[in-house]
């Protein structure tokens, strides 16, 4: 009898912290007015740090799961969604995630001994090795777009699994875009 | 693994996945023959399942039931034309198995034209009486000969990759070398993480493949004959899909430790890195042609994927494939001619094939909606490929003439990235007489 790895219990709660993260806010689901963000194609210099919002200050930044995970928790104490879908063939990070991998941009930069893990995944359309590439594109967007806000080089490493490693081994536009995702993990 | 001969009509636009034999279209276009049942002595083993099976696998025979045999000779001499003009059958093989003096399992057999009404072939394989497979498939390769012309490829094998609870905590990925009919499947290497990319040295003695086992993507190669594995590369970024020269001297593979993947090659001797290709696009999937001149690849430069062609010594680039959004992962064909590839339409992902030279247009070869990794066999007659069926992972056999298709399962896993082997030195010997 086989059981649910670490990852899929993960992403169970990240789901229940969103839905939660939802009920508090507005605009969850619709296209959301966002500041106009500038995304650079090329590592640039270190931006100055965003100005940290103003926050509780029991709420940690980081949050350790009993199974040992770090996630990154927003100043309600809700875990911060770090799963990102992308569209077929394509590693452009939709504009509905710019604010959430702003926040978590802020947390990294205000823990410069925080490091991130950036996976890239691919559905299983397509061939494998250039699914592998794919993925890397994906992970590399996600990681050019937190340069650009700040975090250092040195607290990110980018990895590809390719079409390997999917969430939902269905075969439907259902699992397919689940599947096509780059997701952030902290140690 | 399991085989099952499946429908064969492969112009229909949907396939139906009936485990069982379909004789459709096949019936006008393969060549009817008869495989009469080897006369089997004392202590021999009967090879003429194996023999029937491997020659209804190259899609261009349909062997006929014993039922339907008016007599049965086991040599040519007993043959009576007539009984096998009124079944239509084009050739008749007959036969013997025996255990020698020396202890050696012999098949004796010939092959018969009964239009011509002319022995093609009489002759014997020799072998170990514990390997009587390998002596069938020898048998085969030789019958196929007689036949068309073409040496077969039945005593040749496929590396592939079982998955096992893929997505649960005991996920497991095998690396298996098989006979090309999915028997005798051994286990290479197992590990927790993606085993991907399995490629043959043109000796057959070393395969290479991606692992994942340091976290990321890293190329091996393991000696077939040791068993031993090395480290050929694992730098920052990816490092996938090999390839060996033709001449086993060089590996071409993917790297994108400078910045994005591009096509490198690697000196097996001297481990001198050469860059092939230098464009911020997706530059992967190369593979040799059989010249060693030329690398084809799969790139998005042009803004979806499809084949290029590169010269290893001029680095000039071409590109091959004009039709539609998605053509990658070619493979060339043994008359370095033709290539085959995964080719989108409409409808999904298909294995297609072309020539080289773009004189004519593609032709699709398989008509699922999930296939990929498409591998010839050495003769150029049948290709292999990997699909999915109810949501699991199988592999198809089909002729190129693309009549039979042949499914190949495992009972628990998804098989995927099959790879077929070159002529491999045989373990039997064959003596004309």
């Amino acid at each position: 009898m086989s059981h649910l790895k670490n990852g899929a219990w993960i992403a169970l709660l990240l789901v229940c912290g969103l839905l939660t993260a939802c009920a508090s806010q507005t605009g969850c689901g619709t296209p959301v007015e966002e500041e106009p963000v500038v995304v650079i194609e090329r590592p640039p210099a270190p931006e100055p740090e965003p100005v940290p919002e103003p926050e509780v200050e029991e709420i940690p930044d980081f949050m350790e799961l009993p199974d040992g995970t770090t996630v990154a928790v927003d100043s309600e104490g809700s875990v911060i969604r770090s799963v990102f879908n992308f569209e077929f063939d394509e590693s452009e990070i939709g504009s509905g995630d710019f604010r959430v991998l702003q926040q978590h941009a802020a947390r990294l930069n205000r823990n410069r001994d925080q490091s991130v893990t950036i996976d890239g995944h691919c559905d299983e359309r397509g061939t494998r090795e250039y699914n592998l590439a794919l993925g890397e594109r994906r992970a590399m967007a996600v990681q050019d777009f937190l340069l650009a806000n700040g975090v250092r080089p040195s607290q990110m490493s980018a990895r590809s699994f390719g079409e390997e490693r999917p969430v939902d081994t269905g075969s439907d536009e259902a699992a397919w875009a689940k599947n096509r995702r780059v997701e952030l993990k902290y140690e | 693994m399991k085989r099952v001969l499946v429908a064969a009509s492969l112009i229909a636009a949907s396939m139906s996945y009936s485990f069982e034999i379909v004789i459709d279209r096949g019936v006008d276009t393969l060549t009817p023959i008869a495989i009469v049942p080897f006369r089997i002595y004392e202590n021999a083993i009967d090879i003429t399942p194996i023999v029937n099976s491997d020659l209804s696998s190259s899609g261009q025979f349909r062997p006929i039931d014993e039922a339907n045999m008016l007599s049965l000779p086991s040599s040519a001499e007993e043959v009576a034309y007539h009984d096998w003009r009124v079944l239509g059958t084009d050739y008749v093989v007959v036969g013997s198995v025996f255990i020698d003096g020396l202890g050696l399992l012999v098949a004796e057999f010939e092959v018969i034209d009964v239009n011509q009404e002319r022995v093609l072939q009489s002759a014997q394989v020799k072998g170990n009486v514990e390997d009587s497979r390998s002596l069938a498939h020898h048998v085969s390769d030789e019958v196929f000969r007689a036949m068309t012309g073409v040496p077969g490829a039945f005593s040749t094998r496929v590396a592939y990759v079982l998955v096992e609870n893929r997505t649960f905590v005991d996920e497991r990925h095998t690396l298996m070398i098989a006979d090309f009919d999915g028997e005798r499947e051994r286990p290479m290497l197992i590990s927790e993480q993606p085993i991907l990319s399995p490629a043959w040295s043109s000796d057959g003695k070393q395969l290479a493949y991606v692992s994942f086992e340091a976290g990321s993507s890293a190329i091996h190669i393991i000696n077939l004959e040791t068993g031993q594995s090395r480290l050929l590369a694992n730098f920052e970024g990816i490092n996938s899909a090999p390839s060996f020269s033709p001449d086993g001297a060089h590996i071409a593979m993917v790297l994108s430790r400078d910045g994005n993947p591009d096509i490198y090659t690697i000196e097996v001797a001297s481990n001198v890195i050469r860059r092939i290709t230098n464009h911020r696009a997706i530059d992967t999937e190369p593979v040799w042609e059989l010249n060693g001149e030329n690398l084809i690849f799969t790139s998005d430069r042009g803004g979806s994927p499809q084949i290029y062609r590169v010269n290893v010594d001029s680095l000039r680039v071409t590109r091959l494939t004009f039709e539609g959004t998605y053509n990658a992962r070619p493979r060339v064909m043994p008359d370095n001619t033709n290539f085959i590839f995964v080719h989108r339409s409409g409808s999904g992902f298909h294995i297609a094939w072309r020539d080289l030279e773009g004189n004519r247009a593609a032709r699709i070869l398989s008509s699922n909606v999930l296939d990929e990794s498409p591998s010839v066999a050495p003769n150029g007659v049948m290709m292999m490929y990997s699909t999915k069926s109810n949501r699991k992972g199988i592999l198809s056999i089909v002729s190129v003439s693309g009549e039979v298709e042949y499914k190949l399962t495992s009972p628990t896993g998804d098989v995927i990235e099959p790879a077929w082997s070159p002529y491999l030195p045989l373990t039997t010997t064959f003596v004309e007489r």
